[in-house]
């Protein structure tokens, strides 16, 4: 084994870097379920998870154990294979995605070896992720099918249906940015959007110089919320519609698998929305002299955070939250003082921006959930094929026009 | 016994094992996830070609969409086992020996004829090259193509589509 | 580097597959996915010639395949759904009428 290491070290770094990966994305996972219940609890003026920990931090634990906990009831009749597969096959392709990633343009020291903040650097890593997603459609019809349960079936073939219909949207409305990027590959997509406009306005591709891709962001987040079978577009696993659509006659563990896989894939197309059309790791402030201190920013945001939980964890109504809400106060000022060190700081600044950007695009979602109404299916079907289709081509074709005439 | 040769091997047993599991199994559903298995390890021996454009195409496409709407109609139609045969034992006792005979014919005759062609260098930007080939001295069977999935979708729909 | 003629041995290995379940399974959905199994190995077949070439002719013709193939698929099921309807089986023992 070691020996395959020693002749081949691509693979231990890898190897490293996928670990470290998945530990932080299963962590992000089961706190964007905390998040969204407290979101969702202040828009609706009350306060949500509290009990279990300090302010309701361990509720994901408790829920992880609850989920390993509970029966694993598998129904009579069911198809056993395609059973079990199902989950399975949803879990893995919505976490496999994030192995192509870029969080930062620069490249760090493991074991020796130089290497990019990103998994895999392949030359078609936007085509492979949405490959991930396509194929991540059977997972929805074979549980909804292998479970014996015309609600499931019925479920399953909606969601689906609603899935394939809107990769279509999602991936039209992608094409402008490719056509002003002139690659594949995410790396080079966010490089191309480096730049300062008027030395002032960030060259993203929201605000880009030759096509602002306004259009193309509406349409792209519109079908991921909807490729992500989330409200507005969730009637197919909604609570008072066909029970629970696909995931009915799954519990413990296999439901968890659900689960994770739709908070996953919501983290992915926010991953991808941030890369592709909000500059990805570039921070908004030009880079003269004049605006040097912005680089300290993260530094701020850190130390502030970990003195206001440091005097509000010491003041807290229970033992438990009066330790452990000033230990993550220091444990962030602790960061803060890391990252204010010399050759850290411009570490720092690519990984922090890319998260706080896709920070704001996940709390959108969140939002976006518990304001709005859901849709009928039909009127669905309907936004699907006939309003996000044409405007997504519309916004393709007015994008090779503006490149053309740039030329 | 290089990397590459020992992920073609790879690749290639699993969809050969694929296509055996699509003939052995009896309900379509099974049949339709080895071909599934089958169009994925494809795609993993066209990345190995380094034809990394139609590897992307064939998953999103291939195994994307058309097995999807195979899945969908087998669901539909609520396709069960296949019943057992009522066909003699004969078929089978002179059907199968005959099926591998035909295989091993067929590779070997494939293998000796190509045994001297041998893999070319490939460049840089093949999917721009691609492109460029598909638009400029393609674009007349790429615009036949879309009038043909146009044909399609309407056959389609008229054909599935129950009397009102 | 891996032989071109591995990769078209693959490719008669697969193709042969898929005439032995088109002549041996009786469902009509079976038969169709083995002839895109057969369609599949023509691709693989494809791929490797255009390496073995160098050009990259043969990669646009198997985008053409695989468009026809999608085309086919539909059209084709379409049928199976008709015959299913009207005859209550999808086996192609009972489909031996030309009357509907």
């Amino acid at each position: 084994m070691s020996a395959l290491f020693a002749r081949y070290p691509i693979l231990l770094v890898s190897l490293v870097k996928i670990v470290v990966l998945l530990f932080v994305l299963l962590t992000a996972v089961a706190y964007l379920v905390w998040f969204e219940r407290k979101v969702a609890a202040h828009i609706q003026s009350r306060v949500g998870p509290y009990r279990v920990g300090p302010h309701g931090l361990l509720q994901p634990l408790a829920d992880g154990v609850k989920f390993l906990m509970k029966e694993d009831l598998t129904p009579a009749g069911v198809d056993r294979f395609v059973y079990s597969l199902a989950p399975f096959v949803t879990m893995t392709l919505a976490i496999s995605t994030i192995a192509l990633i870029p969080f930062g343009p620069d490249s760090i020291r493991i074991f020796g070896q130089t290497t990019p903040l990103v998994v895999a650097n392949v030359n078609i890593g936007l085509l492979v992720i949405f490959a991930l997603t396509s194929v991540g459609v059977y997972g929805v019809a074979l549980a909804g099918w292998s479970s014996n349960n015309k609600y499931s079936l019925l479920g399953g073939l909606r969601s689906s249906a609603q899935m394939i219909s809107y990769e279509l949207s999602l991936t039209m409305s992608v094409v402008g940015v490719l056509l002003l990027a002139g690659t594949f590959n995410l790396s080079e997509i966010v490089r191309a959007q480096e730049g300062f406009t008027w030395r002032l306005l960030p060259k993203w591709n929201l605000f880009n110089p030759t096509l602002p891709q306004l259009l193309g962001f509406l349409c792209y987040f519109v079908a991921g919320v909807a490729e992500t079978n989330r409200l507005p577009f969730d009637l197919a696993e909604a609570e008072s519609e066909l029970v629970a659509g696909y995931h009915t006659e799954y519990s413990s563990f296999r439901f968890a698998m659900f689960f994770l896989a739709e908070y996953a894939s919501m983290i992915t197309v926010s991953f991808l929305a941030t890369i592709l059309f909000f500059g990805g790791w570039l921070s908004p402030f030009p880079a003269t002299p004049l605006f040097g201190w912005t680089r300290y920013l993260p530094v701020a945001l850190f130390g502030v955070g970990g003195v206001i939980l440091v005097i509000h964890g010491l003041r807290y109504g229970t033992a438990l939250g009066r330790m452990e809400l000033p230990a993550l106060g220091v444990l962030l000022c602790g960061l803060a003082a890391l990252s204010a060190r010399p050759g850290i700081v411009d570490l720092v600044q690519g990984p922090f921006w890319f998260l706080l950007k896709v920070f704001v695009v996940l709390f959108v979602y969140v939002w976006v959930r518990w304001t709005l109404p859901r849709f009928r299916y039909d009127q669905l079907m309907a936004i699907g094929w006939k309003f996000l289709l044409p405007l997504a081509l519309a916004n393709v074709v007015l994008t090779s026009f503006a490149v053309v005439a740039r030329k | 016994m290089t990397a590459q040769l020992a992920v073609f091997l790879a690749l290639a047993a699993i969809a050969v094992a694929g296509a055996v599991n699509l003939i052995l199994q009896r309900h379509p559903v099974h049949s339709a996830l080895s071909l599934i298995v089958v169009m994925v390890a494809l795609a993993g021996l066209y990345l190995l070609l380094d034809a990394e454009f139609v590897a992307a195409i064939q998953i999103i496409v291939y195994a994307g969409a058309i097995m999807v709407l195979f899945v969908f109609v087998i669901m539909l139609l609520n396709a069960g086992a296949e019943e057992r045969t009522n066909l003699s034992h004969a078929a089978h006792f002179a059907g199968i020996p005959l099926a591998i005979f035909l295989l091993l014919e067929l590779s070997y005759r494939v293998a000796r004829a190509s045994a001297p062609m041998v893999a070319q260098p490939v460049a840089e930007g093949a999917t721009r090259r691609l492109a460029m080939l598909l638009f400029q001295d393609f674009v007349f069977p790429f615009e036949l193509t879309s009038i043909l999935i146009l044909i399609a979708i309407v056959g389609a729909l008229v054909l599935a589509k129950r009397d009102a | 580097m891996v032989p071109i003629a591995y990769y078209l041995a693959l490719s008669a290995v697969l193709f042969g597959l898929g005439v032995v379940g088109f002549v041996f399974k009786r469902n009509i959905i079976t038969i169709f996915m083995a002839v895109e199994l057969m369609l599949n190995a023509v691709n693989l077949a494809f791929v490797a010639f255009s390496r073995a070439l160098g050009q990259l002719q043969g990669q646009v013709f198997v985008f053409f395949v695989i468009v026809v193939a999608a085309a086919e698929a539909a059209v084709g099921l379409g049928i199976v759904i008709l015959i299913a309807r009207s005859r209550q089986s999808l086996n192609v023992e009972r489909v031996n009428l030309l009357k509907l």
